[in-house]
């Protein structure tokens, strides 16, 4: 039962690192390039979900406050892409390393001024509801999590497999110059898919703000998620869930049954491992570089 | 404008072009030989704190400026130069051996940690390391005996044939050796950087392809790179933990990592020089922070202390700054101004203009 009501608690925390693994993963489909500020666009999702939606501060509805978040963050993400990352337009990949990294400073100083740095909570009205399903008990939170994270996967993997525009956008990331040659209009779907990923990181801020408090220093849960996207490979939709899904279970489960320190560390070392083997993660797309 | 004649190679593959880069190289050894009697206490004690910096800096140049690969966890390898410095001194072991040993134990690490990194490439690499970052950071406080875990430990004093370095009773001391360690360790760089390993480095950097085309072994070459430069800034470590005295393992965030690639991208990927200007920068910054909010406190009236973690987001917005308009870094801007005063009337604006490329994936599906 105990074994149950950790895995159940595993695959709900799994999911939102799933979620954020996912915003990495769109944008390296999209333009090959690594968003270390995801972590942080995920917390000012959840702050200004927060803002909208708390009694004490905007005060509207949940269901209002959730979507305009997520208009929001569209924005921040789109304009990220038009005011920065299209500045670095062909400089080499870690450019675009160290300027995510700078940015997520500033996304958590921009929210440690307006909110503070104490932890706040978000009012959802699902907080606290349980259900009891033979000695385990299943959160209300928890569950939301699960579903809203199958369907936006499902819905991401559509989008990319299936639309005009998924297609353009990974015709473009494997190779810019010959989707400009048949008419891919390159800089407007990067910016298309910039705010598409600060959608999902809302998503992921909201649904890890039902259970607990939030402050700007929970955007380090992104280093974590990434380990997630690399292990299920960082071009795969479906590994980066999976990848979340593994960390998520293996991490309670390891604070549980093994020694010390080694929850904190699991999720690293689950990595490197699958690094080693697998150097391209668990779905891998890179093979040898050819001339 | 001077023109250089090259009759032989060995004067093409010189360190200093002529004789007056040389002697302002010189010049320059000699201020800061004669500093401490020059400067008082405290901008000695900023000067050995930039001179460690420097030194670490160009631990992580190595790799990232002349081999290509980024790395986000070099606070982990100034860390074990730390710990096995100051563990080793305080079982009895003298500098003159622990000093080394430390940096030996970091870049075997390294190299260790090299052996599967390299074969991954780009973001790979950086996130490998970032992962090995936490890793290290989660022993050091499971290995409280010999670190002393989350309560700390106390780098012992320096003493070297009777004559101590202690960090505030014999402050120009260790300031001296600090410069020591820094003048060999450029001294080397600089050398091995125009030797066929440095030029392999560079070969891995421009074109690994076209590098294992010319008989260049890749993978040894970066191992090789990654281990140098862990060994270089677990030198560095060690220096830092004499320096702050006594540290746990909260010294070694990943905000120094990352201030580390702000180094080396700030001052100038693929310079030595930039290694320098980097780390006066990143020492400098914050102490004028702290001069500018006491002035504006004082002055104007404006508490800027009331805004927790200003210092962090200028550094960010310097950062994304130079990324944009100066990604050669300060030392790329010298070159140019330089370049503009030695042609004087013929530079053009375009000279430095940087050649757009666009991204082909290594995903074949």
């Amino acid at each position: 039962m105990e074994l149950l009501q950790l895995l159940f608690g595993g695959v709900a925390n799994g999911c939102i690192y799933g979620l954020v693994a996912l915003g990495f993963v769109l944008i390296y489909k999209a333009s090959e390039g690594v968003n270390f500020a995801q972590g942080d666009m995920m917390m000012l999702g959840a702050f200004i979900a927060l803002g909208f939606g708390n009694a004490d501060q905007m005060g509207w509805p949940f269901f209002l406050a959730v979507p305009a978040a997520m208009a929001c963050m569209f924005g921040v993400g789109w304009g990220i892409e038009r005011v920065f990352v299209r500045r670095i337009f062909g400089q080499p990949q870690f450019a675009l390393v160290i300027l995510t990294i700078a940015l997520g400073f500033v996304l958590r100083f921009v929210a440690g001024s307006i909110w503070g740095y104490t932890p706040l909570v978000l009012e959802t009205p699902f907080s606290g509801v349980n259900f009891y399903f033979g000695g385990v008990v299943l959160g209300a939170a928890d569950l939301v999590t699960i579903l809203v994270t199958a369907v936006l996967t499902l819905l991401l993997w559509a989008f990319f497999a299936f639309t005009r525009v998924g297609l353009a956008a990974q015709a473009a990331s494997q190779n810019q110059m010959a989707a400009y040659i048949v008419g891919v209009p390159v800089m407007r779907l990067n910016g298309l898919i910039w705010g598409l990923s600060g959608v999902v990181a809302t998503v992921a801020g909201v649904l890890y703000a039902t259970k607990g408090a939030i402050d700007p220093n929970i955007g380090l849960l992104g280093i974590k998620a990434f380990a997630a996207a690399v292990i299920g490979g960082m071009g795969s939709l479906p590994g980066a869930l999976l990848g979340g899904l593994l960390i998520g279970i293996v991490e309670p489960l390891a604070g549980r049954y093994a020694p010390g320190e080694f929850a904190q560390m699991s999720p690293y070392i689950i990595m490197l491992v699958v690094l080693v083997t697998r150097p391209g993660g668990l779905f891998s797309q890179i093979q040898m570089k050819k001339v | 404008m001077r023109i250089v004649f090259k009759t032989t190679y060995d004067r093409d593959i010189d360190i200093h072009e002529h004789w007056g880069k040389r002697g302002a190289y010189l010049a320059l050894l000699a201020v800061m030989a004669v500093l401490p009697f020059l400067v008082g206490e405290y901008y000695l004690a900023e000067a050995t704190n930039t001179l460690i910096w420097s030194l670490a800096g160009m631990g992580l140049m190595v790799l990232v400026g002349h081999t290509g690969q980024v790395s986000l966890g070099h606070a982990a390898f100034l860390a074990i130069g730390a710990y096995t410095d100051a563990a080793l001194m305080t079982a009895g072991v003298p500098f003159l051996v622990s000093f080394p040993l430390a940096g030996i134990a970091a870049g075997l690490f390294g190299a260790l940690i090299a052996i599967p990194a390299v074969r991954m490439s780009g973001i790979y690499l950086a996130i490998a390391t970032l992962a090995v970052f936490v890793i290290v950071e989660e022993m050091v406080i499971l290995l409280s005996p010999i670190t002393g875990g989350v309560g700390g430990i106390f780098a012992p004093t320096i003493e070297i044939l009777g004559i101590s370095f202690d960090r505030y009773a014999e402050l120009a001391n260790l300031y001296w050796l600090v410069l020591a360690v820094v003048v060999l360790v450029t001294w080397g760089y600089a050398n091995l950087m125009r030797s066929p390993t440095g030029r392999s480095f560079l070969a891995v950097r421009d074109s690994e392809v076209s590098a294992r085309a010319l008989g260049i072994n890749v993978t040894r070459t970066r191992a090789l790179a990654f281990g140098l430069s862990s060994g270089v800034t677990g030198l560095a470590g060690a220096l830092m933990g004499h320096y702050i005295g006594f540290f746990n393992y909260e010294l070694f965030s990943i905000f120094i990592s990352i201030n580390l690639l702000l180094v080396v991208t700030i001052g100038g990927l693929g310079f030595i020089q930039g290694a320098f200007l980097g780390a006066i920068l990143i020492t400098a910054v914050p102490q004028a922070i702290a001069i500018f909010r006491d002035w504006a406190n004082a002055s104007l009236g404006v508490d800027l202390g009331g805004i927790p973690g200003l210092d962090t987001m200028i550094f960010s917005a310097v950062l994304i700054a130079f990324i944009i308009y100066e990604p050669a870094g300060l030392y790329g801007r010298w070159l140019k101004i330089r370049t503009w005063w030695e042609l004087f009337p013929l530079a053009r604006k375009d000279m430095f203009r940087r050649q757009k490329s666009y991204l082909k994936t290594e995903r074949m599906r």
